[in-house]
């Protein structure tokens, strides 16, 4: 993963609150199995009015969204994080965050940085009134500067220093393998394990109506 | 110490405590893996050489994708198609047990690990969606995760995660006649909101959660992201247990023994505190629905679509009117009035044999309202074969109901099955984003009863508003004898 020290870019008002992943990226965009190509996904359903501000020329080539409160709610998908990275986000500013979107950001060098929702009203003021102003957030100071107005954020120790040093997080983990391994001798054996599988009773699996009904032949693994 | 659940589940799986900040690394007893969220962390897996740690620990199944017609013809849509193959092939691959369209135990992912027995107290449960809360109803610490830490627990087995708070929520009381586990939910949510939930791991207490069953309890923890926490827990007791006896990948003899031993311990000890506290009573409970684009924009069915100018706080009034325009609705316009397109019935909130039964005892020898579509969709291959043997499949086509394939179907607009522009559903699923059915499509959320009331009159209705004679049907299954008893 690229280290995350500091970032200078033009910053985007985004005016709502719980922007949710279905918004930041809709389902339909799901389908793929690569994990770029999404900028095309991002915002899908409002990037269709030329009001919206991503498509006011000002904003275009932003790369700092400051966003209302309860930012990245709902769906898991990572898929959110990765639209926002290839359209060119590198900082996500709100006043709260849904969780699993803050960890999969943290996963993906995408930093979500919080401030207090009276330092949103101050950014947004900012960037509305003088449209293509440059916001540069140091991770290290933890601070957000824009113009004349600097606020602090928060960043949970841990993420901090993993995108700083740029570290994965599997690599990390995978140092600490004698310990996996210990602890899985110690686990009970009445644990389940999906293998061997067990089923219940085999049962031919028909079409529903109002579909013509086929002969499937029988179960997988009974 | 005395200790809450979530404390005692999360103390059982520490492989490595965090020292200066960092997370402790807790241990996965149990990851469930889908097509959607899956790809990429196979792929990395690849890139990087590794095998999957325990693929013995892990189980794959396809249900966002699936059609839920034509399940015997190749999907029609080629990158879904393309997805489905890819899990199948990285399944192959890897050594992972997978449940495809067309096995008996294809299905939700969320409906197909507890049917198995695999879901039990006391676990670790992840999958690479958020609606994995589900699986809190049986005791387990069950979380949505992102691709990244699918990968991660593929590679290892394990995640890194920084400690949860812990919030109660306790329903005092019995529910009332009419109320189900979905207003239960629909009104905690309405009450602490979409975020109220953040960082805690809600622990759901009180005469009316006991009083459900496991089918209502999963329906209750579902949507527990939903308030914006990860998970949801219940402390298991002999309902819980119940369900799980005799399932196939349950503990026999003295497993058993030992396993429900344990499992007694995990509830909250008398003295432990929670960091959050909140309490609803029970008799306060109705017919709940949402009038809003997110699920904390709900009230009860009696009431009205709220008036913008009315709410204090400036976020949430621009929130309002901003879901009112989107949801084509008028201010003051009472819930009762409005009319709806599409009925849906379904999902791994509200897709279980009981919300089956239950709509099937309410539409028995009645015909759906003629301007309603209505889609019944089972969770799982085996919800769908046990419906049909207590023929509920032709008391709903009777109905006037499309029957259905099990799978995520219109919850979310991925499949075939969406709504169209400006189509309004009142939807037994749990989010009513914008465009989340399809784009340009309105949701309201629904108990499985007023779903059915709904199809029945052709407006948001409850089951009280079909007459004083008509009684609320339960969960039990319409005839004894119904044999099978999978799900």
């Amino acid at each position: 993963m690229e280290k995350f020290t500091q970032h200078t870019g033009v910053g985007v008002p985004l005016r709502r609150s719980n922007v949710d992943t279905d918004q930041i990226i809709p389902a339909v965009y799901l389908k793929r199995v690569t994990r770029t190509g999404f900028e095309d996904a991002l915002f899908a359903a409002w990037r269709g009015d030329p009001e919206f501000i991503l498509n006011q020329d000002a904003y275009r080539s932003a790369s700092v969204l400051v966003a209302g409160p309860d930012f990245g709610t709902g769906s898991s998908r990572e898929h959110a994080v990765w639209a926002l990275k290839d359209y060119g986000f590198r900082v996500v500013v709100s006043s709260r965050f849904a969780d699993i979107f803050r960890g999969n950001s943290g996963k993906q060098g995408l930093l979500a940085a919080q401030v207090a929702q009276e330092d949103v009203e101050l950014l947004w003021k900012v960037l509305e009134t003088r449209p293509g102003t440059e916001v540069t957030v140091d991770l290290g100071a933890r601070t957000v500067t824009c113009d004349d107005v600097v606020v602090p954020f928060q960043v949970d120790d841990y993420t901090r220093w993993r995108l700083m040093e740029g570290l994965d997080d599997i690599g990390l983990t995978l140092q600490h393998a004698d310990e996996i391994t210990a602890f899985e001798q110690g686990r009970e054996s009445w644990r389940p394990a999906t293998l061997p599988a067990k089923h219940l009773p085999p049962v031919p699996v028909r079409p529903a109506r109002p579909v013509v009904a086929l002969d499937l032949g029988p179960t997988q693994g009974a | 110490m005395a200790r809450t659940l979530a404390e005692k589940v999360w103390d059982a799986h520490v492989v490595r405590r965090g020292t200066d900040g960092a997370p402790d690394l807790l241990y996965i007893d149990l990851h469930l893996v889908h097509e959607v969220t899956s790809p990429q962390a196979f792929e990395g897996l690849r890139l990087a050489g590794r095998p999957v740690r325990r693929p013995d620990l892990t189980l794959a199944t396809e249900d966002h994708n699936t059609p839920t017609l034509d399940i015997d013809r190749p999907i029609a849509d080629a990158t879904s198609r393309t997805q489905i193959e890819t899990l199948r092939a990285n399944a192959a691959e890897f050594g992972v047990r997978i449940h495809s369209l067309g096995d008996a135990d294809q299905g939700i992912v969320h409906q197909v690990g507890p049917q198995l027995g695999l879901t039990q107290p006391g676990l670790t449960v992840v999958c690479g969606d958020s609606h994995t809360s589900t699986h809190g109803a049986f005791g387990a610490l069950a979380f949505g995760i992102g691709t990244s830490e699918v990968e991660h627990v593929l590679a290892t087995q394990t995640l890194p995660l920084a400690p949860f708070k812990t919030m109660a929520i306790t329903v005092n009381g019995a529910l009332p006649v009419g109320a189900t586990a979905k207003d239960i939910i629909l009104a905690v949510i309405a009450k602490i909101g979409t975020g109220g939930g953040q960082g805690y791991v809600l622990e759901y207490r009180g005469e009316a959660i006991r009083g459900l069953s496991m089918e209502g309890r999963m329906t209750v923890c579902n949507m527990s992201i939903e308030a914006g926490a990860r998970a949801g827990m219940i402390a298991p007791d002999e309902t819980t247990f119940a369900y799980l006896e005799g399932r196939p990948h349950a503990p026999e003899g003295a497993d058993w023994d030992a396993a429900v031993e344990y499992w007694r311990t995990l509830r909250t000890d008398d003295d432990a505190q929670f960091d959050a506290e909140v309490v609803l009573e029970a008799a306060d409970l109705e017919p709940f629905v949402t009038w809003g684009t997110n699920p904390g924009q709900g009230l009860p069915l009696s009431g009205s679509v709220p008036v913008p100018e009315q709410i204090a706080d400036a976020n949430e009034r621009v929130a309002a009117e901003r879901a009112i325009e989107y949801m084509g609705l008028v201010p003051g316009q009472p819930l009762r009035d409005i009319k709806v397109d599409t009925v849906f019935i379904g999902s791994c909130t509200n897709g279980r044999i009981e919300d089956l039964r239950a709509v099937a005892k309410l539409v028995k020898d009645r015909t759906k309202h003629e301007d309603v579509r209505v889609l019944v969709v089972p969770a799982s291959a085996r919800v769908r074969l046990q419906a049909e043997a207590e023929g509920l499949d032709k008391i709903f086509l009777d109905f006037g109901a499309e029957w259905r394939n099990a799978g995520c179907s219109m919850c979310l607009g991925m499949n075939p099955d969406q709504l169209a522009p400006g189509e309004r559903s009142a939807s037994t699923s749990n989010r009513n984003f914008e465009g989340r059915q399809g784009k340009g499509g309105r949701t309201h959320l629904v108990s499985p009863l007023v779903a059915a009331a709904t199809a029945i009159r052709g407006t948001l209705s409850s089951v009280a508003d079909l007459g004083d004679d008509v009684p609320v049907p339960d969960g039990s299954p319409l005839a004894p004898d119904a044999t099978l008893q999978t799900v």
